[in-house]
């Protein structure tokens, strides 16, 4: 190959290029490089996108961890057994709820093995015959500072259960359970949704009300913004910070 | 959205308290009860003012005269949980919070503190008349084992944050669970007390409901001999205190030599 050969060539189009130029201008008002306002957006667009897909599907991941509960039980199979929720969850004397029920409640009819289910087998060999308490991890725990009645909303709200938790009561296996890896808050109150885009919780209710059938499986968020809503909606308050915290 | 604080049908109170100067011992127990009861750390030496974090403090304060003349008074001081007037932001902390961290509960009439909330930039503690914020240079420590002993309904302090007296509010939210788990509202006057007043062996503190005038605090408030702190402030507090001691009165506002001699107390 010949490199002069290459010049003239380039020559030559630069040439024609410019006297295209004098032409165009001569023809139409129209400059060449006009479609070049499409940089811009197509920056934006590509930054967007890379942006929005780092905040959506490439950080959640990272940012929160998942574990499995301890034991795989069937809330459907005991509720039917038990007969109703307040067997294993109940208000004490003074008012406080007693949440997750102790390994004495399940050693009543758990003492010797009722199935083949490996599950139970675990729980009879780990937890009941050593006596050791089951560390359930709970997806509803809130911060510290923060301060919850269940007798306001159970008895006082006459509130359902799945308005908070979702259809937890119904369910066939426990579901894994997802924390904040840098504050180790359980995902449940932090951050389903992002900025609210879905809506909330007790919504997911009134639709599983109309069509019937519950679709969500994962709990609703109890987010401060998620009780606050509710409030306002409710109670019609604009609650002070010492109504919910500690 | 802000008069929307609260409905006008729900039950509203205002919690205060009275204290009797002249029964008063200066024995401390309030001081050591509310440390216990809002997870409040400790020092090997707690004497040193400059370092511990009191949320109930006893102080000394004397007539300063001579002998058979001398008198003394003990001055417990809680958070005074201003009201001010009119406008809520009156309550000086309040006013100054650049992170809404604290504020006036319109059904209580608490001052809150939400520690999760503070950065620590302590302008309250410098609005405040009368020294009831404290900040924690440190994270809290306890004696090997104590932390197991730590109240629960009390979240505990990082360091970097003002703290201060609740009104042992948890108390108040248990009280009010237990109502609602028997289906009721309202609270009877001896369902919610704090820590320090049902510590005090003198009988020198009375905790209730302000506005109710079947609690006893209403009564004792309106003797001749009650006064508030440095109430030319305007702070409205709602800690009362009583003393037949004219010049312990006087010393509440600070009164400087002749300052105040025609100034009359409601
Ligand atoms: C009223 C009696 C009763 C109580 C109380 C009870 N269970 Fe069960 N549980 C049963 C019965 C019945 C079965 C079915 C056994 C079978 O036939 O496999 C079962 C099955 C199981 C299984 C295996 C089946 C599955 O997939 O869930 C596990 C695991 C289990 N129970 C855990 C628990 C735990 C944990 C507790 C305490 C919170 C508890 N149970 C309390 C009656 C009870
Ligand atoms: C046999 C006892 C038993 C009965 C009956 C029972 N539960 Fe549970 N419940 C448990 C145990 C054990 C857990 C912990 C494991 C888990 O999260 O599934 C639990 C957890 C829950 C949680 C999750 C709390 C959290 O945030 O982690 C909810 C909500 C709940 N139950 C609701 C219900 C409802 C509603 C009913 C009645 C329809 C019911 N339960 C009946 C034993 C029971
Ligand atoms: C208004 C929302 C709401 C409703 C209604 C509600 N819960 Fe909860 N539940 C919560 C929150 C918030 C927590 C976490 C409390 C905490 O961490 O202090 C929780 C915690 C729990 C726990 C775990 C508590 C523990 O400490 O072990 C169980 C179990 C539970 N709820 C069951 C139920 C059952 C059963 C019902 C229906 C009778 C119910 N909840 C109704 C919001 C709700
Ligand atoms: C679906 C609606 C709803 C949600 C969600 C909800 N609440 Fe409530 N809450 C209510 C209602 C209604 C009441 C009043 C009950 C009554 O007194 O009749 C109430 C009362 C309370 C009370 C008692 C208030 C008082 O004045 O004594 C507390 C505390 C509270 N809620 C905290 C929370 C927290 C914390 C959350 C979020 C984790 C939350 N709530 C979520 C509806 C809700
Ligand atoms: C209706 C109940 C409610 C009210 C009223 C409320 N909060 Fe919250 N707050 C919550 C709940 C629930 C959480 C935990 C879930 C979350 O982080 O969103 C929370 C979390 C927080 C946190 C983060 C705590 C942490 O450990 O991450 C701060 C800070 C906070 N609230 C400050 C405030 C302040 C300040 C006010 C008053 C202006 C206030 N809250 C009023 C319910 C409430």
């Amino acid at each position: 190959m010949s490199t002069t050969e290459e010049k003239e060539q380039a020559v030559a189009e630069n040439e024609q290029a410019k006297g295209g130029d004098e032409q165009a201008a001569e023809v139409a008002p129209v400059k060449p490089g006009t479609w070049r306002f499409l940089i811009p957006i197509a920056a934006f667009a590509l930054g967007f996108m890379s942006h929005f897909s780092l905040g959506w599907v490439i950080l959640p991941p990272i940012l929160y961890a998942e574990k499995q509960q301890p034991i795989d039980f069937s809330h459907k199979l005991h509720v039917d057994e038990v007969g109703d929720c307040e067997g294993c969850h109940y208000f004490r004397e003074d008012g406080s709820f007693s949440g997750i029920p102790e390994l004495e409640n399940c050693a009543e009819c758990h003492e010797e093995a009722m199935g083949e289910d490996p599950e139970e087998a675990k729980l009879i060999t780990e937890y009941i015959e050593p006596g050791k308490e089951i560390p359930w991890l709970i997806y509803a725990r809130q911060p510290q500072c923060v301060f919850f009645s269940h007798a306001a909303h159970v008895k006082m709200g006459e509130m359902d259960c799945a308005i908070c938790h979702g259809p937890i009561g119904d369910s066939d296996h426990v579901r894994p359970y997802q924390y904040n890896r840098l504050t180790k808050y359980s995902r449940d109150i932090w951050g389903w949704n992002i900025a609210g885009l879905s809506k909330n919780g007790w919504d997911y209710l009134k639709q599983a009300d109309n069509s019937g059938e519950i679709k969500i499986e994962h709990a609703a968020r109890m987010k401060m913004d998620d009780c606050a809503e509710c409030h306002m909606e409710k109670r019609g308050t604009h609650d002070a910070c010492f109504v919910c915290h500690k | 959205m802000k008069e929307a604080h609260h409905k006008a049908d729900e039950k509203t109170y205002k919690f205060g308290m009275v204290i009797d100067l002249d029964k008063c011992t200066g024995c401390g127990a309030c001081m050591v009860a509310c440390m216990a009861e809002n997870n409040l750390p400790f020092r090997k030496d707690n004497s040193d003012r400059l370092r511990s974090n009191l949320w109930m403090r006893v102080y000394k304060i004397s007539n300063g005269r001579s002998f058979p003349d001398l008198d003394i008074s003990f001055i417990p001081r809680p958070c005074q949980h201003c009201e001010g007037h009119g406008h809520h932001a009156a309550t000086p902390c309040v006013s100054v919070c650049p992170a809404t961290a604290t504020d006036y509960s319109h059904e209580t009439g608490i001052v809150s503190q939400v520690y999760t909330r503070c950065f620590g930039c302590r302008y309250c503690m410098a609005a405040c008349p009368y020294h009831v914020r404290v900040f924690n240079w440190w994270d809290p420590t306890w004696p090997k084992g104590m932390s197991k002993y730590l109240n629960p309904d009390v979240s505990v302090r990082m360091r970097g944050v003002v703290e201060k007296c609740s009104f042992c509010y948890h108390r108040y939210q248990r009280a009010k669970n237990k109502a609602y788990a028997e289906e009721r509202r309202e609270l009877h006057e001896d369902e919610y007390q704090t820590a320090c007043t049902q510590a005090c062996p003198a009988g020198a503190i009375t905790f209730g409901d302000l506005k109710n005038p079947e609690h006893k605090v209403y009564k004792l408030k309106k003797s001749p001999y009650a006064f508030r702190l440095l109430e030319k402030l305007g702070t409205n507090p709602k800690i009362y205190y009583v003393s037949t001691r004219d010049w312990v009165r006087k010393a509440g506002d600070v009164y400087l030599g002749k300052e105040g001699k025609d100034v009359t107390h409601a």
